[in-house]
């Protein structure tokens, strides 16, 4: 029973996000655009978290700053501007292609490249060596074994 | 021969880019402030509320902007090299009282000394998030121009100090206002 208890309330605990603030909006595009906002930025404190997972006190500052510049009729681009301009570029989880970000972009289609070609490379080199290696008297004698194999 | 190499070559490099990655620090955000202007901000004094100090204020002298807090741990292990920094009088030291109580604040500074020429308060941390405060202590540099020329994110330690705040400091006050 205890046990039983125990189960039931670390399943409800889950629930506790850390969106706790009850926020206001005059119209539904607001609520979407703060939505998409805090769950665009990161939180810099914990940095692998957006400000809509953390509790983190930033966060919720920032949160409400996002809320505050939202109500005063800023777009999406002024705050993420806002931002950037104050915390850089590490403060977006998508950032834009710049000359610094462009190995964090293109990196993984170069690996991806690198690997297919590793990939063909080898596949071709073990097919033709296979292949050639395989003599007449070794194949007569691979299938008298496997025939042996089949009586008993 | 060329089998062995390949592999080795290939280890060679991912281990030099992988003890790169351990010594990077991913707490050191390069700030987008330096070279800046120093964000504008007015606030009340630590300890005489009806008086503020600006940006404006500090215009034609070399400062320094250390974000503190009485909750802040790692603040209180810079607290010393800060008071030490303070008896040199290199530069003016302004604090900034980041999410505090007053009271706890004041508190601090009459237990363990007080660095600042003077420290402002900014109780729901908007000077903090204009100034792209995220990791207290954070310690800034401006010069007489009032442009940020140095961030430093996390505790100062004595040997910072020698290398990097006393040498820039120096290099600071030798510019003209």
């Amino acid at each position: 029973m205890r046990i039983l208890i125990l189960v039931l309330l670390l399943t409800l605990s889950g629930f506790a996000g850390a969106r706790v603030e009850y926020r206001e909006f005059s119209n539904a595009e607001q609520q979407q655009a703060y939505d998409d906002l805090i769950s665009e930025l990161r939180c810099l404190v914990c940095q692998n978290q957006t400000i809509a997972d953390s509790n983190a006190d930033l966060a919720k500052d920032l949160r409400r700053q996002v809320y505050e510049m939202l109500q005063q009729g800023k777009t999406k681009q002024d705050i993420a501007d806002f931002m950037t301009q104050r915390y850089g570029d590490f403060v977006l989880y998508n950032p834009p292609f710049k000359a610094k970000t462009g190995l964090l972009w293109i990196g993984p289609f170069v690996f991806l490249i690198i690997g297919l070609i590793a990939v063909f490379v080898f596949a071709r080199r073990n097919k033709t060596s296979a292949a050639a290696e395989m003599s007449a008297e070794k194949r007569r004698k691979i299938h008298g074994l496997l025939e042996k194999g089949d009586k008993s | 021969m060329l089998k062995y190499i390949i592999p080795l070559v290939i280890f060679i490099i991912m281990a030099v880019f992988l003890a790169v990655g351990l010594n990077l620090n991913p707490r050191d955000i390069p700030s987008p402030l330096i070279d800046k202007p120093a964000p504008a901000f007015s606030a009340p004094k630590l300890g005489a509320p009806s008086e503020t100090l600006s940006q404006t204020d500090m215009q034609g002298k070399v400062w320094l902007f250390n974000v503190w807090a009485s909750w802040c741990v790692s603040c209180r292990a810079e607290h010393p090299i800060m008071n030490q920094l303070a008896q040199q009088k290199a530069a003016v030291i302004v604090g900034l009282n980041y999410k505090d109580e007053p009271d706890a604040a004041k508190g601090w500074l009459a237990q363990l000394g007080n660095p600042y020429d003077v420290s402002i308060m900014d109780q729901d941390g908007r000077i903090g998030i204009d100034w792209g405060v995220y990791g207290v202590p954070e310690t800034f540099v401006i010069d007489k121009k009032g442009v940020i020329r140095y961030k430093h994110t996390g505790p100062v330690t004595s040997q910072d100090v020698q290398t990097i705040f006393l040498p820039l400091i120096a290099k600071l006050q030798a510019e003209s206002s």
